[in-house]
């Protein structure tokens, strides 16, 4: 039988180590897996390297594990929103590694991480600093930039509603890189706000399970009895 | 006589102009932002890089939901006709061509159509976000700015100085002063406010302005 559904925390997260790698779904507040994130916080890895869409929001959980100094290395598009504060005290001493993409060669290098693509080529970037160091090649009288595939140890994801088959739905715009990335951890785990009994419907799946691994649901107020406050 | 220039509003309802009817647009922050409010008539469904294609205006008080927000994390609504996409979808719109306008604001533009919108010291936290994509792939580049910086600097130049966003990709600039067109032989001059002289456009412009046929009167 399948089941990838976990009551424990402890099984579900259990395994990420020092220097692991890790996609991390959500942007803005929306899609967003914070309670993992939290968790994450409480454990004792380090030198991690993030792949996400930014650098941390004022307090919140993938800022939180920068000050911790939990972060080696950050892939992301955006490290320089107006409340980056910690990442940019870091980013300036030379405490944090960061490789900044294009917000669409970053969605398409992890898109091809996980459909087993090692790299693409691309015109986002030509003739720009992003263009430093990379192939460039001529593809119908237009240039292009060589981009590699992501893939990662890990991937932290949320969905809306999962059956215990690992098959995903999203909310709105909280889906953002989620789907994207589920299938580029080698390990996708999903924080989910609502398990249903049966099977959800197949023709409104955005995820199928099999890029899924483990998947855990909070019930409020889980994990809010720590000192650390997740926003 | 000192000209009377366009406001921001007046800047975004003179680009909103030429946006068809039917279009797929995306609107940039500060002033491409503001385009949203002058589209009356017409049906053009919006682009949000979170991925949403038709994002609409934000909710009523109290009506406000945290899984519908726009890449500045503010409330929106869906219109009739939008959907949600993944984020390689909506980059897949964006990339593929599929988008028919980008409307941006920008630091710099060339005389080629070059754009330097994303960062102006090479030194600071480099920040791309969908700028490059964007830029590159869609269908036109439509720029919305002031005409020079806040100290009175040219911002439409020869060649950028800051750091590139694309090369050769705009087809327009809507400024509180004109509207220009990039072509082959370079920047034409479509229209200017009254009470300006093209000897005086040019002198805030650093790049050749070619006027070839009636200069129309830019009017708020």
């Amino acid at each position: 039988m399948i089941n990838k559904r976990f009551t424990e925390i402890g099984e579900v997260m259990g395994d990420i180590q020092d220097g692991s790698s890790l996609l991390i779904g959500g942007q803005t507040d929306a899609g967003i897996p914070k309670k993992l994130l939290h968790y994450l916080l409480n454990m004792n890895v380090n030198n991690l390297t993030l792949i996400t869409n930014h650098s941390g929001i004022g307090n919140d959980g993938i800022a939180q594990l920068i000050a911790n100094k939990q972060v080696s290395k950050i892939i992301c598009s955006f490290p320089r929103t107006n409340n980056s504060e910690i990442f940019k005290e870091l980013y300036k001493v030379g405490k944090i590694e960061l490789e900044v993409v294009p917000q669409g060669t970053l969605t398409e290098r992890i898109r091809a991480g996980g459909a087993g693509i090692g790299g693409f080529y691309t015109k986002t970037g030509v003739g720009t600093l992003v263009e430093k160091g990379k192939e460039k090649k001529v593809i119908n009288g237009e240039e292009y930039l060589l981009e590699l595939g992501i893939t990662a140890d890990f991937a932290l994801i949320k969905s809306y509603k999962a059956d215990r088959w690992g098959n995903l739905i999203y909310r709105k715009a909280a889906r953002n890189y989620n789907p994207t990335m589920a299938p580029a951890g080698k390990v996708t785990i999903v924080e989910v706000d609502e398990f249903i009994d049966g099977p959800l419907d197949p023709e409104h799946i955005i995820t199928p399970g099999i890029y899924v691994d483990r998947m855990i649901h909070f019930e409020k107020g889980d994990m809010n009895n720590d000192s650390k406050e997740i926003i | 006589m000192i000209a009377k220039k366009l406001s921001n509003e007046q800047i975004a309802m003179r680009c909103a102009k030429d946006i068809p009817d039917g279009s797929y647009v995306n609107l940039g922050i500060g002033i491409p932002t503001l385009v949203s409010n002058f589209i009356e008539g017409k049906e053009i469904l919006f682009h949000s890089e979170n991925g949403i294609l038709g994002s609409g205006e934000r909710p009523p008080e109290g009506l406000e939901d945290l899984d519908l927000v726009n890449v500045s994390a503010e409330p929106i609504t869906l219109v009739d006709g939008g959907v949600f996409v993944n984020h390689s979808d909506s980059f897949l719109m964006v990339r593929g061509g599929h988008l028919d306008i980008s409307v941006m604001g920008s630091f710099q533009v060339s005389e080629k159509g070059d754009l330097a919108n994303w960062i102006t010291d090479p030194k600071a936290i480099p920040g791309i976000g969908g700028a490059m994509d964007l830029a590159k792939g869609a269908k036109e580049v439509f720029i919305t700015m002031k005409h020079t910086t806040k100290n009175g600097e040219p911002k439409i130049l020869k060649e950028c100085t800051f750091p590139l966003t694309a090369a050769g990709v705009v087809k327009r600039i809507y400024t509180d002063l004109a509207v220009i067109e990039v072509t082959e032989e370079g920047l034409e001059l479509k229209e200017l406010i009254p009470d300006m002289s093209i000897e005086e456009i040019q002198d805030v412009t650093e790049a050749k302005l070619i006027v070839k046929g009636e200069v129309l009167p830019l009017l708020p």
